[in-house]
């Protein structure tokens, strides 16, 4: 803070607005107006699965897709998400199943703590909708803002090469 | 029904296989709750008030202005804390909050904490605290607290710990001298989870359930309930999910303040860091600066080593002492040596506090030793393999501490199922930018790059040292065949509640292993750290599930009159091998109920005496790496291209999991070799963020190449040893070796930066 002054309270909490979340309108309500749209999800949706690790993009914890695009959600204003179509990792599996990606993760081994791997998981289903069979450079560049400390990247790295393949077998 | 049919597959699920892990499908579906998802109606938020400064008198702290805002429940300072005003781990010289009158001794140091109902209204709250310091001179130094010219920060003095190591003849001289001064810097565990909890108040406030993620409940519960003032029971630990831990959730950081404010407030608190405040709430590693000179003689055989090891502890205690244990009694690496004379010190300063992190003492002495060993192959003429393979320890050898190397010792096998692996082929003169140093933008030209190969081999204690009975407990039970396991063992991702149903599995003949809420409602684990879980709260599910066995043979035995001693488990049956007849276990168990509690304590050992001599650790383990790095020469960027390692495993309990310790522990160690360091002037840290602070993305990370050397540990209860910390340590070295093998430049410091290699 720059001020000695008391600020002003960001109470009371009085903002109205509504988020299109995993296909659903979901209201917002009594939000302060400078909520972040990873705060808004985890704090007033109940959907936590998207972590907040850095709060500034460099991490990628929390990524969401917003508009067909993986963003950081951390630096994205909620109330400026209103008009946008958002997909978190709770929105990926239909009906609580898991997806390709999901399983090839616990195959793999590419799970240790798992902070960074609801971003990962975003992150992947973004990247093989984008390139159906990425090379590992594809891979490695595609995915080097989401920060792994336990992995290495290695299992990561095979989970995805081994859904890219499994894809393109059954096409 | 009993059958003849025997069993002779290995079982899903059971030791030796990729069990899954019970937390897998929550952590890959979003749902899995870490500590900072954790969530109570009528939730307050609460944040911490910092110091700015490494080292101030505080005159004055004026909170009225943090009560007028609306929305704010509390305020706290020293005065509210009702018990011990201080804490730590080995000696509590750490305040709560530093009080007025008291000092801040580093920058970052909490000073207040308020409970709001928003975290924005919190930062208000913060920003409305008025502090009054006198701001001091910062002792940075830590020559200077050695030779006690800094000014004593602190009433317990400067210096944590002094210890000498003084073996065979001081006094011999080798044909061969080399020697050198090694720094390292100071690293952070840069856990994804930041640190989060959440306390929830009993009714009238006459204890607390306090929601963390640590590495050990138990001893959090200690210090908390001392610095509350209440008894332990009243004191109720639950883990929230840890988001790794690498040695930096061993000390307390938010858990007295959190359960403060609860209690204060009467309402459960969430405090949850951000990345920048948790570089100031959690200790990092040691930075050292290390003095070496070997003595060898003309076939390369290490004949003295001379040592003096300086470890800045920062502010406060924490581990300092038994980081600097480690440091020290590490000194010779994974060798023969028969004389030695090594001082060590760890002091305090008003630089961030220093603690445990992965490879804890020994990263920084291995730095260092393995150093060495380049500098002594190359004056000997030798190769960096057979002036290791000349030197390599075995079982057997007597340590410079006189201890004997009683565990299994494959240090030689390391070396050469390392040197074995086949070295990547040459960089493509046309090769995607991606792959050459500093990555898109054709930052380094393919024809400028010069290849590089190093070697680093370490040596690496496993659980606790220095008399310290760090047991483990676990419980567990059977009812009508239902298995369910307890233990206050902190899950931080290793995997540990995999293995638990592993163990589980493979003794009681079951398939389905329940788990019991990870807290301290049961005995002590011990701390998830020094490489030590496996052995020790695996050695204590494997006691309780052996002692749940036995009641269970007996009861087969009385209720179906067979012979007690011919009864063994196969499979998922019981088996009579005196009639050859089986017996599933589920239809045994049936109606009865058998619980069962065991601790597993390791092997007693002792404190150094004066001359560093003593049988002060438990085992070892070891692991050779070898690294092939591209070097841009002028731009000082480096790719790591490959690194090849073989690592003392005892045995593999889950394949899949050892490979991913290893990786992981690779990458951390890349990050000390190249470019993970927090930057600290005049007390101050210069780079608390993930945009300055770097760590190795998936463009960093190496292709790694791994043998495992699967010889058991007879003294282990599973056959195995500790697989986490071996992997971070020698690779630190072998990377700085393959760069200095590709620039021909001293480089005698780690991380490595361009300016280091360019200038």
């Amino acid at each position: 803070m720059k001020t000695n002054d008391v600020p002003t309270t960001p109470t009371p909490l009085n903002e109205h607005y509504s988020l299109r979340v995993n296909g659903r309108d979901l209201p917002v309500q009594d939000a302060w107006i400078g909520e972040s749209l990873l705060y808004v999800l985890r704090e007033r949706l109940g959907l936590p699965g998207a972590k907040g690790a850095c709060e500034q993009g460099e991490c990628g914890s929390c990524t969401v897709i917003m508009d067909g695009s993986a963003v950081c959600s951390c630096l994205v204003l909620a109330a400026s998400a209103t008009d946008s179509e958002i997909l978190t990792v709770e929105g990926l599996g239909p009906d609580g199943s898991l997806t390709d990606v999901q399983q090839a993760f616990l195959d793999a081994g590419g799970v240790q703590c798992g902070f960074c791997t609801p971003g990962f998981i975003v992150a992947v289903h973004h990247l093989l909708d984008e390139i159906p069979s990425p090379s590992d450079l594809e891979i490695k560049e595609a995915l080097s803002g989401n920060i792994c400390r336990c992995t290495g990247y290695g299992r990561i790295l095979e989970a995805v090469r081994t859904v890219a393949e499994r894809r393109s077998q059954e096409s | 029904m009993s059958s003849l049919l025997t069993d002779q597959t290995t079982r899903p699920g059971t030791l030796g296989t990729n069990a899954s892990r019970p937390d897998g499908a929550a952590k890959v579906q979003g749902g899995f709750a870490f500590s900072s998802d954790m969530w109570a109606d009528n939730m307050l938020w609460g944040a911490t008030l910092r110091s700015p400064h490494p080292y101030a008198r505080i005159v004055s702290i004026d909170v009225t202005a943090a009560w007028a805002i609306p929305g704010v429940e509390t305020v706290i300072t020293a005065d509210d804390v009702p018990g011990k005003p201080t804490y730590g781990l080995i000696v509590q010289d750490q305040p709560v909050f530093a009080p007025v009158g008291g000092f801040v001794r580093y920058a970052g140091e909490p000073i207040a904490a308020v409970a709001a109902d928003h975290p924005e209204t919190c930062k208000r709250a913060l920003a409305a605290i008025k502090v009054e310091y006198e701001v001091l001179q910062p002792v940075t130094d830590p020559e200077a607290c050695i030779s006690g010219v800094a000014a004593q920060i602190h009433p317990d003095g400067n210096i944590f710990r002094h210890q000498r190591i003084v073996c065979g003849n001081p006094d011999i001289v080798g044909d061969i001298q080399v020697e050198g001064t090694y720094e390292v810097g100071m690293q952070d565990q840069a856990f994804l989870g930041l640190e989060a909890a959440l306390a929830i108040p009993d009714p009238g406030s006459a204890g607390v359930e306090l929601y963390i993620a640590t590495q050990w409940l138990h001893e959090d519960r200690k210090q908390i309930a001392e610095c509350l003032s209440l008894p332990e029971d009243k004191v109720r630990l639950v883990l929230g999910g840890v988001g790794g831990a690498f040695g930096a959730r061993e000390d307390i950081s938010l858990q007295v303040h959190t359960c403060l404010l609860a209690l204060r407030t009467g309402r459960p608190v969430r405090i949850a860091y951000g990345r920048e405040e948790s570089f100031y709430g959690h200790v990092h590693r040691h930075p050292a600066q290390i003095w070496m000179r070997h003595h060898a003689d003309r076939s390369g055989k290490i004949v003295k080593i001379e040592s003096r090891m300086v470890f800045d502890g920062g502010a406060y205690c924490s581990t300092s002492p038994a980081v600097l244990i480690n440091g020290i009694t590490h000194t010779q690496g994974p060798y023969k040596c028969d004389n030695a004379i090594v001082d060590g010190w760890a002091v305090r300063t008003n630089n961030p506090p220093c603690g445990a992190m992965r490879g804890f003492g020994v990263v920084q002495a291995c730095f260092a030793h393995e150093s060495q060993m380049e500098k002594l192959a190359s004056v000997l003429g030798m190769s960096p393999v057979d002036v290791r393979l000349v030197n390599a320890m075995e079982t057997g050898d007597t340590l410079i501490t006189g201890q004997v190397m009683d565990s299994v010792a494959p240090v030689a096998q390391c070396i050469q199922k390392t040197a074995d692996i086949p070295l990547p082929p040459p960089l493509d003169p046309n090769a995607n930018e991606l792959s050459v140093p500093g990555g898109t933008g054709l930052t380094a030209l393919p024809s400028n790059i010069r290849r590089g190969v190093g070697w680093g081999v370490s040596i690496k204690n496993l659980m606790y040292s220095e008399g310290f009975d760090d047991y483990s407990t676990a419980r567990c039970r059977m009812d009508d065949g239902v298995v369910t396991l307890k233990f206050a063992t902190s899950e931080v991702g290793q995997g540990f509640t995999m293995l638990a149903q592993q163990i589980a599995r493979t003794i009681l003949g079951v398939d389905e292993v329940l788990l019991d809420t990870i807290d301290t409602q049961v005995g002590s684990a011990g701390s998830t750290s020094a490489s030590r879980q496996t052995w020790m709260s695996g050695g204590a599910v494997d006691a309780a599930c052996r002692a749940v066995l036995s009641d269970l043979l007996d009861h087969a035995a009385s209720s179906r009159s067979l012979d007690r001693h011919s009864l063994t488990i196969e499979g998922t049956d019981v088996v009579d091998s005196s009639t050859g007849l089986r017996h599933p276990v589920a239809e045994i168990a049936r109606g009865v109920a058998f619980d069962r509690t065991e601790e597993y304590h390791h092997p007693v050992t002792e404190d150094l005496d004066e001359n560093g001599q003593g049988n002060c650790h438990v085992a070892f383990a070891f692991v050779a790496h070898r690294a092939v790095v591209d070097v841009d020469p002028d731009l000082g960027l480096v790719k790591v291209v490959q690194i090849a390692t073989a690592q003392d495993i005892g045995r593999a309990l889950n394949p899949l999991s050892v490979q991913g310790q290893i990786e992981g522990g690779i990458a951390q160690g890349l990050g000390l070799a190249v470019m993970e360091e927090i930057v600290v002037a005049d007390g101050k840290v210069r780079n608390p963020s993930f945009t300055d602070y770097l760590l190795p993305t998936f463009l960093d990370a190496p292709d790694v190449d791994i043998r495992l050397i699967e010889e058991w540990e007879p003294k282990s209860p599973l056959g195995a040893k500790g697989v986490g910390e071996p992997p971070c340590i020698s690779v630190t070295p072998a990377i700085a070796n393959a760069i200095r093998n590709a620039v021909g430049k001293e480089l005698p410091r780690v991380p490595v930066r361009p300016y280091d290699i360019c200038f």
